[in-house]
């Protein structure tokens, strides 16, 4: 007996295919330190070679699993293991053994493929054959001339699908983000979804509005003058399995931004990349680029706090929600025609993960994936003191990071900046 | 509790079937497993074979049997069905099913000043065990049941002998049809109102309680999309952007044949509730027949989308339109 196709549409999907690119950090953070995070249920050790090239490889010691972000830096490219010495190059061979003169010929951690681009370190857990550099997201709005921004990493207690489906349907602004880009027109307005084999898009158009404040105010750092409607557009970009750009912005009402004449207003992209840490926690890799006034840094800044609170109150019911479905284990979701956007991008996701299926015969059980959450925690813990040792950017990040989290920027939107 | 339950498949024998009213047969089914008793209002699915292919069907729990381990269902063979009701009724004794749990969709909500419990014809079948619980439980409460003709109604005589007085039949040929402003009517202020029937049925029902300004939320029903204003016929479908051209059979849904011709579909629900399987009519030779509840009145008026998984089109001379004689009904649609 065959059942309807539906599995993606459950509270309890939250797998993601190991065949992808993942943000692991942002460039900045990796450096000449050891970051530890787990990706994908997988515990890995970040850094940089003196050549300035990334690498990430097991964060466990081929000899008795030690994690080897414990241990040191060695020469120009290689990590040194904390418990008995032994020495892996950046392509995770041995190139020391204590108490021997030779190198046993199996020592080896896997050293994972990463491609640095558009200011994010990605990074791919599963086989290294597949690794095309071509696959990566293309997030060019971080690092081109014709665009200016930044952003952040949230660490959110939430599978990364429950992200993604915040992002695919805008509609919840309306009531998580009510003083800022919320809007009643968001929950009234029609929307269009189309997809193909990688992407999903969702287009909505809200046309002679009155802006909510951040856009009145993004509007006028351009048009210090204009007070009156505007035509708002929200095109949503998914690329399988985690990213979402959103190209958002307001013009003046009528002056043809819907045939795509923008001039008379003004654009920005919302960047988004989710890394799985855990099959129910993730990495949120946030920036929010614009067009206008690209010279001005206090416009990037105020951008950066605002989105910054916009997303925590995101944080706040993602985490909830989370803790929904965990709580209700018999139940499910009721989908509804607002979630199509999800739910085309967890179909196309369970298609990759069909297709490879038999590749993650020995993937981790959850409580290795806690195992390794805790273990990072703990090794970053201990590399904190290091820090003086040249760079240690990735501990200040992480810092920033748990600031965020201790006095969210929430509430900047309501002063009016 | 009307959260949507993980559904969960196991095996259920056949105990019995038999006839208990023109074209309606009640299946006795003793499920392996069996956690609680089945709600008022809930229903199972049930796996069945239609046309050689394995489908999905939603069958309305009557009761629970005398050993309180057994659910009774009641089926209609409708005459143009997708096939899932002549499956039911060539199901026999000791046969093996595939069933769900009992899922709830439909709750019956206690401490109301009264209760109207209206069912047209095989709709009957999701009222029988609301009856039962308000009626225990001593509430207020009328029972209207309503049919073309008596040999028809399912469960009659046992019904009207449970409920006496406040057990009402409206039957067609015997003179008495259900009147929607009476029977809105009879609902008191704070009251509820509980429907099962054929759509034009719910319709009517759905349109008098708005004119007579009733509350939404205390007007209850429940559909599976299973009936429309008219007889299901086949019919053609094209996707232009796509290229994808195929036909509709009778007993098959619009959703069903674009998948089976290639289109990557989404849906979720398959009853017309959730809005996921819509579509955009770019053009239609005939009549949208909409069996949905998620569009609403004046969204059904205007045409422009209609949901793929239980609304279909039948031809102009069906649909009542003049001159087009014998022409079949075409649609043409996008999707997403």
């Amino acid at each position: 007996m065959t059942r309807p196709e539906q599995s993606t549409a459950h509270a309890s999907f939250r797998h993601f295919p190991l065949n992808a690119w993942y943000a692991a950090a942002w460039d900045h953070e990796v450096g000449r330190n050891l970051v530890s995070k787990t990706v994908a249920n997988r515990p890995i050790v970040f850094y940089r070679t003196t050549a300035g090239r990334a690498v990430a490889l097991a964060d466990a010691c081929w000899h008795r699993l030690a994690p080897l972000s414990m241990g040191k830096l060695r020469g120009d490219d290689e990590i040194m293991c904390g418990y008995h010495g032994i020495c892996y190059d950046a392509d995770g061979r041995a190139t020391f053994m204590p108490a021997q003169d030779t190198i046993n010929p199996s020592a080896t951690v896997h050293s994972y493929p990463v491609v640095e681009r558009h200011r994010y370190v990605w990074v791919w857990p599963g086989d290294p054959a597949l690794a095309d550099p071509g696959l990566v997201p293309d997030l060019y709005w971080n690092d081109h001339p014709d665009w200016a921004g930044d952003g952040r990493t949230i660490h959110v207690n939430c599978g990364y699908q429950l992200i993604v489906d915040n992002l695919m349907d805008l509609t919840h602004e309306q009531f998580v983000h009510g003083s800022s880009i919320g809007h009643d027109s968001l929950s009234e307005s029609d929307f269009e979804v189309t997809h193909s084999d990688r992407t999903v898009t969702v287009t909505k158009w809200m046309i002679g509005i009155d802006p909510p404040p951040f856009w009145k105010r993004n509007l006028q750092d351009r048009f210090p003058d204009y007070e009156g409607p505007v035509d708002r557009w929200q095109i949503i970009r998914y690329t399988a399995p985690a990213t979402i750009a959103i190209d958002v912005g307001v013009a003046k009402a009528g002056t043809g931004a819907p045939d795509g004449d923008r001039r008379q207003g003004v654009t920005g992209t919302v960047i988004n990349t989710m890394t799985p840490e855990t099959d129910r926690t993730c990495f949120y890799l946030w920036a929010f680029a614009r067009d206008w006034c690209l010279d001005k840094q206090v416009i990037t800044t105020r951008l950066r706090e605002g989105v910054s609170g916009v997303f925590f109150e995101d944080e706040v019911m993602l985490e909830a929600q989370q803790r929904g479905i965990e709580a209700n284990p018999g139940y499910d979701f009721y989908n509804l025609n607002i979630d199509a956007g999800s739910m085309w991008t967890r179909r196309i996701v369970q298609r990759m993960i069909s297709a490879e299926t038999g590749a993650d015969a020995s993937a981790p059980t959850h409580a290795a994936a806690d195992a390794a959450v805790a273990m990072g925690a703990v090794t970053n813990a201990a590399n904190e003191p290091r820090s003086d040792n040249g760079g240690g950017q990735g501990a200040e990040v992480a810092g920033g990071v748990a600031r965020h989290r201790a006095e969210p920027a929430a509430g900047l939107m309501g002063r009016g900046l | 509790m009307g959260a949507t339950s993980h559904k969960r498949w196991g095996k259920a024998r056949v105990l019995d079937v038999c006839e208990v009213a023109r074209h309606v047969r009640q299946v006795v089914l003793e499920p392996e497993q069996l956690e609680a008793p089945a709600p008022p209002g809930s229903h199972i699915d049930i796996g069945v074979y239609v046309n050689g292919r394995a489908d999905v069907r939603s069958y309305s729990v009557v009761g629970m049997g005398a050993y309180g381990s057994e659910l009774i269902l009641g089926v209609q063979l409708a005459r143009q069905s997708r096939g899932g009701s002549a499956y039911m009724h060539a199901l026999r004794r000791g046969q093996e099913v595939s069933i769900t749990q009992p899922l709830q969709n439909f709750p019956l909500t206690y401490g109301r000043p009264g209760y109207v419990l209206a069912a047209g014809g095989i709709g009957i079948t999701a009222l029988v065990a609301m009856g039962k619980a308000l009626k225990a439980r001593k509430a207020d409460y009328r029972f209207v049941y309503g049919a073309r003709s008596r040999d028809l109604m399912a469960f009659v005589d046992e019904l009207a002998v449970e409920h006496g007085d406040r057990m009402e039949l409206r039957i067609d040929d015997e003179g008495s049809s259900l009147d929607v402003a009476e029977l809105v009517e009879a609902v008191p202020a704070g009251g509820e109102l509980y429907v099962c029937g054929p759509t034009p049925m719910l319709d009517a029902v759905k349109a008098g309680w708005a004119k007579a300004g009733r509350r939404p939320a205390e007007l209850r029903f429940e559909t599976f999309g299973s009936s429309g204003r008219f007889a299901p016929e086949a019919f053609r479908v094209r996707i232009p952007r796509l290229g994808l051209e195929t036909t509709v059979p009778h007993d098959v849904s619009m959703l069903e044949a674009l998948q089976a011709c290639g289109a990557d579909m989404m849906y979720d629900c398959r009853r017309g509730e959730c809005g996921l399987c819509q579509v955009k009519v770019v053009e239609v030779q005939g009549v949208i027949d909409h069996r949905d509840v998620f569009l609403s009145d004046a969204q059904h008026e205007a045409g422009d989308r209609l949901q793929s998984c239980v609304s279909r089109v039948v031809s102009p001379r069906t649909g009542g339109l003049p001159g087009a004689d014998g022409q079949q009904a075409a649609v043409s649609i996008d999707v997403p």
